[in-house]
């Protein structure tokens, strides 16, 4: 082992850099913490001074034992590891966190505290949605993007220590805006709730995530670039933009939390769902289209069905998304001829959307029999199946006659969730489902029949979520628009929650079974791992840390 | 890099690119997903042309068939309160108490009144009227500016302490403590002496030492006995009926920080017709009995000066 004669004087720079980081960053969040006039700003300060002090003393005692230490011929799998615990730890946490804000629309009496404003639905929501879809999806695709590049560009990730600083410095972010919201501190942009000094964090660790990624496809040993990597890339530059435009504010002080948007009215809201679409777009559906053309393939040992569908639906999707946003803004005060945009580019996204579908369907030709036999198959395909139906029904609603009736009803609560819970949450899962076994070097997973109890509690509690939103989300929208023969509205809009109770507890119960799958797969993912590692002999096995040289 | 070959399974042939183990075949666009996709474009460029699309520097493209939200919006009202307007009529040239005594108007006036009341009133009022901390409860017998038909009207009307010149609630109740008219002892003793009105167990003492501190403070408005005045909406502190809440910690806060309970004015967004529907199902729902009927009056001319 040659690593064995590299001396603790070798550091490598990246590493002396990042330990340099830590320790300016400790010192600026003490002096933040001890001049702040302002006592939220004073408790995001603690969190962050002990979240730089252990990593600067982390890092002190790793240099001094001589780690950090380049192997560039090995894998970097570590993080990986650790992205794929932090992303199944996360899922627990937010899709509970869902289950109680469920639980407090189906039973507002029992699940309403008073005494605790940070249990109150409206800052439990956010925490909610940021904890699945930034946590729970951002840590998903985070750790598979970093499996994926290595992979296919046959190089190991660029930037030594700093892939584990995108991978701390994230969970940073996730603490300081989920603390944010309970606590209260939020500048109240959906999917956008962390005040301006957790935005410039992200913004840090989005650059170092951006260069980590290309740095690691510049170094490729492949004449190609892969497509999984075309849409990881649209995905982190794109969301780099929009959260840079979306989240432009001026800070009432340098050290105070509170911040007022560059925006201002209609032109605020339109920034705001320009943001907030492109988030669904670039983040939900990039990103996870990423993870699908790799672990599809790679799981049913097909080619990828249409290289060209790929290009063509890869460019597509990216040039018309980008212009959907104004549909979230339907009769409002944005512009008709805005929303006639926002619609129609809406509804030339069906097929670049569908492009994905019909890529990932059919890669399974020639291999539809593992459906019936591989449960994590069956997952991913279920995956695919829901993305096709949430990117038909999302241009569906987006025209406006239909939108006048969807809006701002558990309809659309239904769609996110076909989207997130579907699409989302069951590709990520069979991701990590074939993620585990490669990265901890076992044969198989802990037991099959634990995916399989998964797989169906979980695709039935999806079921019983989407039903009962588009029953009452349908209701709600007719009880909405009934006017009396006298000419008044027939429903006072208290009646209109009081006739979706039936499908809000049913929406609890699809909630709770999905999460109660999680809990199945995060057992099952344990058990794997503390199986007894594969033996090595077996080539057949993709080996977590091959060499480089050998790998293929 | 490998070479291109045959997929055995499809009859395609793969690109030739290879990552990790994954190839990619040479299939072309699927017909049907590509006219799809051509259809959607052709279908978004005729809806350009038709409805208001694209912006330019000062204006944007009205399209061809002239619609626009704005008028849309218009005439959706319009055709609104034509309907409304129809219908009202028959409540126009009767009195409230004659709209009361005839089932026809009554059932009407009732129908309209319980869509006004739900989508306007049941906010503050609670879907039922029963009211909440604050907020008077309309299904009782108590008043605070009245509880005759006439009077529950004029109340929609104005409003209270809403800013209309007519408005309910000239008389306001201090805040005795906050604004430092009575130090917090005497504000102790009076809350006694409240309690004490209201026919429930109070220290004697107290009550004795705050006799003469509700005579100089509080008569004025409340009346020597604590019976209150509904010309002037002062409420009756002997009825066991209490906005505010009725413990002694509650009734403390009321005379320490003095709230005033606020009713926007309901004349600038409804019909003189739909308030006299409201104030009859108000106080039917209220179980209002059967007034005295009396001709209609002229619109305005205002009914509540004589109180009750």
């Amino acid at each position: 082992m040659t690593q064995a004669a590299v001396s603790r004087d070798d550091a490598p720079l990246n590493a002396l850099v990042l330990f340099t980081f830590t320790g300016v960053a400790a010192l600026l969040a003490i002096l933040a913490t001890a001049f702040s006039p302002d006592p939220a700003f004073r408790f995001h300060g603690w969190v962050m001074i002990g979240a730089f002090v252990t990593a600067f003393m982390v890092m002190a005692v790793g240099l001094a034992n001589g780690r950090f230490k380049d192997e560039p011929t090995r894998y970097h799998d570590g993080v990986v590891r650790a992205g794929v615990i932090a992303t199944m730890f996360w899922a627990i946490a937010g899709l509970a966190a869902g289950g109680l804000v469920a639980a407090q629309l189906s039973w507002p009496n029992i699940f309403y505290f008073p005494q605790f404003p940070e249990l109150n639905f409206g800052r439990l929501r956010p925490l909610h949605t940021s904890a699945v879809i930034f946590a729970f999806g951002g840590n998903a695709l985070i750790a598979t993007s970093f499996y994926v590049v290595q992979r296919t560009s046959k190089a190991r990730l660029f930037g030594g220590a700093w892939p584990w600083f995108v991978f701390w410095g994230y969970q940073l972010f996730i603490v300081l805006a989920a603390t944010g919201y309970v606590a209260g501190i939020t500048q109240g942009r959906e999917y956008a709730e962390p005040e301006w000094y957790v935005d410039l964090w992200l913004t840090i660790v989005w650059v170092a995530y951006l260069l980590v990624f290309l740095g690691t496809i510049w170094k490729r040993k492949e004449p190609h670039i892969y497509v999984a990597n075309w849409f990881y890339l649209a995905f982190i530059v794109t969301i780099a933009i929009l959260h840079l435009v979306n989240n432009a504010a001026l800070p009432v002080g340098l050290l105070e939390t509170k911040s007022y948007s560059a925006f201002a009215g209609v032109q605020d809201a339109l920034t705001q769902w320009w943001y907030g679409h492109n988030a669904v777009g670039f983040f939900l559906t990039a990103g996870f289209l990423a993870m699908m053309y790799y672990f599809v393939p790679k799981r049913v040992e097909r080619p990828v069905y249409s290289y060209r569908l790929s290009i063509v639906h890869f460019w597509s999707l990216i040039f018309i998304y980008i212009w959907a946003g104004p549909h979230h803004l339907h009769y409002t005060a944005l512009p008709q001829w805005a929303q006639t945009l926002g619609m129609t580019f809406s509804v030339m996204l069906w097929m670049p959307s569908w492009g994905g579908m019909i890529n990932g369907l059919m890669t399974l030709s020639g291999a539809w029999d593992k459906l019936r036999t591989d449960p994590v198959v069956r997952m991913m395909v279920v995956a695919i199946a829901f993305y096709g139906m949430s990117t038909f029904e999302g241009p569906l609603m987006s025209i406006r006659a239909v939108n006048a009736l969807s809006h701002y009803t558990d309809w659309t609560i239904g769609h996110v969730h076909s989207g997130a819970l579907g699409w989302v949450g069951f590709i990520s899962f069979g991701a990590i489902y074939c993620l585990v076994p490669w990265l901890w070097k076992k044969d198989r997973l802990y037991s099959n029949t634990l995916v399989e109890w998964h797989f169906w509690i979980a695709t039935t509690g999806i079921l019983l979520y989407i039903a009962a939103m588009w029953v009452s989300g349908i209701m709600e929208g007719l009880m909405w628009r009934e006017y009396t023969p006298q000419g008044y509205l027939a429903n006072a809009f208290v009646e209109t929650v009081a006739a979706k109770h039936i499908e809000n507890v049913i929406r609890t119960l699809g909630g709770v079974m999905y999460l109660a799958g999680a809990v199945i797969m995060s057992y099952n993912l344990w058990r794997t791992i503390r199986m007894p590692s594969s033996a090595t002999a077996d080539l057949s096995a993709p080996a977590p840390n091959p060499l480089l040289a050998a790998a293929e | 890099m490998s070479e291109r070959e045959r997929d055995e399974h499809s009859g395609t042939e793969t690109t030739g690119h290879e990552w990790d183990g994954i190839k990619e075949l040479d299939t072309p666009l699927p017909r049907w997903w590509l006219w799809v996709f051509y259809g959607c474009i052709a279908w978004s460029v005729v809806y350009w042309i038709l409805m208001p699309a694209w912006p330019g520097i000062t204006s944007y493209t009205r399209g061809t068939l002239g619609l626009s939200d704005r008028s849309a919006v218009a005439a959706e009202l319009g055709a609104l309160a034509k309907q409304r307007h129809a219908g009202e009529a028959k409540l126009r040239n009767a009195s409230l108490q004659q709209i009361e005594a005839d089932p026809d108007l009554q059932s009407y006036a009732m129908q309209v009144g319980q869509s006004v009341f739900g989508d306007n009133c049941a906010t503050c009022h609670g879907a039922g009227g029963a009211g909440a901390k604050g907020y008077p409860n309309l299904r009782d017998d108590v008043w605070l500016w009245g509880g005759s038909l006439d009077d529950i009207r004029h109340t929609i009307a104005v409003g209270v302490r809403s800013g209309h010149p007519a408005a309910r609630g000239g008389t306001v109740m201090p805040a005795f403590g906050r604004d430092q008219m009575l130090d917090g002892r005497q504000v102790d003793d009076l809350t006694e002496y409240v309690v004490a009105l209201s026919r429930r167990k109070a220290d004697a003492a107290a009550v004795g030492r705050a006799r003469q501190t509700f005579a100089d403070q509080c008569a004025a408005c409340h009346g020597p006995a604590g019976t209150g005045d509904v010309a002037r909406g002062v409420p009756d502190l002997t009825d066991g009926e209490w906005l505010f809440g009725s413990t002694r910690a509650a009734i403390r806060d009321q005379i320490w920080n003095g709230r005033n309970g606020v009713m926007p004015t309901w004349e600038a967004r409804f019909s003189p017709e739909t308030i006299k529907a409201l104030a009859v199902y108000v106080h039917a729902n209220a179980g209002g009995a059967a007034e005295p009927i009396r001709p209609a009056q002229q619109e305005g001319a205002g009914t509540s000066a004589a109180g009750r």
